[in-house]
């Protein structure tokens, strides 16, 4: 178990990369602490693979240094780095038992027979699979193989880090959410450092301590999953995470206010100076309906079942609102209003409002 | 409840015919000369099953059959761990790719009998590369016609030139197949390279081989054409295989009957074999 840090790391896949648009990865320094659960959240070709393959040692980094435990491990190849990975198609042997496959990654290693024993029969314990410790692997169902895989990363004890790189997409939705939750408790009792790469919201959310939110090869926000909902640092947070997301209104700064059309909209504190487009974000979940405020026309309701997403049109602009009580017929008249304390103006992309102090 | 929709034999009515034509009346008509003895001018005698107690009892079919079963183990045993091997060493991806399919491909589009005059030419010892080579330069005794170690060993090479990218190219499509991630896991778990090999690349590439095993054993075992253009079955008796003392005792001697005998007992070994190695390499797949 070990520390992570990534300083200066830089990864392109172009032998000769010239403008920023050939690199994979931009500008990455991160640490990680010992026994966290992290998550790299972003969508499909933000680079968040590439990172993961970095930190395993399947891939050289074009620049910068990677450290566990402030040892650089950026030229050594992924069996000297001690670590585990989980993909995302169960990796299993198919001609090996259940047994076999766990015991595999010690064996290779050397270790005893009596300890491959021991060690396998508790992870075997803690996986749930003891019962079917005798059988080929290849006739698993796919949420035991990739408990399989995973156990073969935590049988090792002396794994950095585990990396899962979307280890739920081939499991069928009613075992993902027992899967998800196995891995959280496993997390608890081994302690490792974990990292889990996805593009689904929830299983990042779900799984980890912090989320790093990546975005063409960019880190955009990294923090709790209270924070990201609570105070998205970039737009792009705010749009991929929660459900509506975050709506995000063009805006014009003048005399110190954010005006959207010509209505003056309190902001959460002081803008910041600097230029850019500017943009209001506030999050649907913030947004209530009323008597005052925007004057709108609600556009479209959709009844999701606990609450309503209601898409009301402020001019040419919707606006999307969650309302928990029930909400107006279409096409009605309404005023918006928005909660201040959690409305922010952004310029291009970035947050540029501090918070009241 | 007992209704059942008889129109689908209607469909299957072509292909019954076709198969008929090319397989079912040929085949008869050769169990039908096996049962009798013919003196030509369509006059025929039965026999029974003479044809096939003397077959099974000659000494001549034992050495020829011993003969094909020893050169389709050795043509096994070398061209199986070759393609595996010549298919692990291949780029499993860049420009060498198509190259290196092509060149491997290029033995298997040559017409058998073209095979069998080059490599005829090739060996001869007076003006053939290999035999002129092996005569003169490395003072071989070397001669495919009089030796008959040194006909087995043209032919054997032959069949290993001719045959081998057959393996190679249907086990190459195993690998291929195999995602990266198997690879990646396996050097995190510390597997050694043989280890990638028994349990990764090999356990992969089982059906492929089955397959090529398959082939080659019939093909081998049916062996005829090549062997017909290089040695002729000879010198003596030493090249003669099953399908060479079939077609001597056929048209050479022109006795039907018995070969129509050796045909069906002939047909009766390659498709035991061929199903008993297909049981024996599935058997663990059905579990």
């Amino acid at each position: 178990m070990a520390k992570i840090t990534l300083s200066d790391l830089k990864h392109s896949y172009y032998p000769n990369p010239k403008g920023p648009a050939d690199y994979a990865l931009k500008e990455i320094d991160l640490e990680w602490s010992d026994g966290g659960a992290y998550a790299l959240l972003g969508p499909s070709g933000c680079g968040k693979s590439t990172l993961l393959n970095i930190i395993s040692g399947l891939l050289t980094p074009s620049n910068g240094k990677i450290l566990f435990d402030d040892k650089d491990v950026t030229r050594l190849p992924p069996n000297q780095r001690n670590i585990a990975q989980v993909f995302q198609f169960p990796v299993i042997y198919d001609t090996m038992t259940v047994y076999d496959n766990l015991a595999f990654p010690l064996r290779n290693r050397g270790v005893d027979e009596a300890t491959v024993n021991t060690r396998v029969m508790a992870i075997a314990e803690m996986l749930e699979v003891t019962d079917m410790m005798g059988k080929k692997a290849a006739g698993l169902s796919p949420d035991n193989k990739q408990k399989i895989s995973m156990g073969r990363g935590l049988v090792r004890d002396d794994v950095n880090v585990v990396m899962f790189d979307e280890p739920l997409t081939v499991i069928d939705p009613h075992l993902k959410w027992k899967l998800r939750s196995k891995l959280k408790e496993l997390h608890q009792k081994v302690r490792a450092t974990m990292i889990y790469v996805t593009h689904d919201q929830t299983e990042a959310l779900t799984f980890a301590d912090q989320v790093v939110v990546m975005q063409e090869g960019e880190i955009v926000q990294i923090g709790t999953p209270v924070e990201l909902f609570e105070r998205p640092a970039h737009t792009f947070v705010g749009h991929f995470i929660g459900s509506p997301g975050m709506n995000v209104l063009p805006c014009e700064v003048r005399d110190g206010g954010a005006f959207f059309g010509d209505n003056l909209i309190t902001l959460e504190g002081a803008i910041e100076q600097g230029a850019g487009t500017a943009e209001i974000g506030v999050r649907p979940e913030f947004v209530t309906l009323g008597d005052t405020g925007l004057p709108a026309v609600v556009h479209k309701v959709s009844d999701v079942g606990r609450h309503a997403v209601v898409e009301a049109k402020v001019g040419d602009i919707s606006v999307k609102a969650v309302l928990e009580s029930e909400a107006p017929a279409q096409g009605a008249s309404t005023h918006l209003s928005f909660d201040a304390t959690k409305t922010r103006l952004y310029r291009d992309g970035w947050i540029a409002t501090r918070t009241a102090p | 409840m007992k209704t059942q929709n008889q129109k689908a034999w209607f469909f299957v009515l072509p292909v019954l015919l076709l198969v008929a034509f090319n397989a079912l009346i040929p085949m008869m008509t050769v169990v039908n000369y096996s049962v009798q003895e013919t003196f030509g001018n369509n006059i025929f005698f039965w026999e029974g099953v003479r044809w096939f107690e003397e077959l099974l009892n000659s000494d001549r079919f034992h050495a020829a059959l011993g003969r094909q079963f020893l050169f389709t183990g050795i043509i096994l045993a070398i061209e199986i761990p070759l393609g595996i091997a010549i298919a692990l060493a291949m780029p499993r991806s860049g420009p060498w790719v198509p190259v290196c399919l092509v060149l491997m491909a290029l033995p298997m589009l040559i017409p058998w009998n073209v095979v069998g005059a080059m490599w005829n030419i090739f060996a001869l010892p007076d003006i053939g590369l290999l035999g002129y080579f092996m005569n003169t330069t490395l003072g071989i005794d070397y001669d495919m016609t009089q030796n008959p170690f040194a006909a087995w060993a043209t032919i054997i090479t032959m069949d290993v030139w001719h045959w081998t990218s057959l393996v190679v190219l249907l086990s190459y499509a195993g690998l291929v197949s195999i995602p990266d991630a198997y690879y990646q896991a396996a050097k995190i778990d510390g597997a050694s390279s043989w280890s990638v090999f028994r349990y990764i690349q090999l356990p992969k590439m089982k059906q492929v081989l089955t397959i090529a095993i398959l082939l080659r054993f019939m093909d081998s075992f049916n062996i005829y054409t090549e062997v017909f253009v290089m040695t002729g079955g000879g010198p003596g008796n030493s090249t003669t295989f099953l399908s060479i003392d079939l077609v001597k005792i056929a048209l050479g001697q022109f006795d039907l009957g018995p070969a129509a005998a050796m045909s069906l007992i002939y047909f009766a070994i390659t498709l035991l074999v061929s199903w008993l190695f297909y049981t024996l390499m599935t058997k663990d797949d059905a579990k």
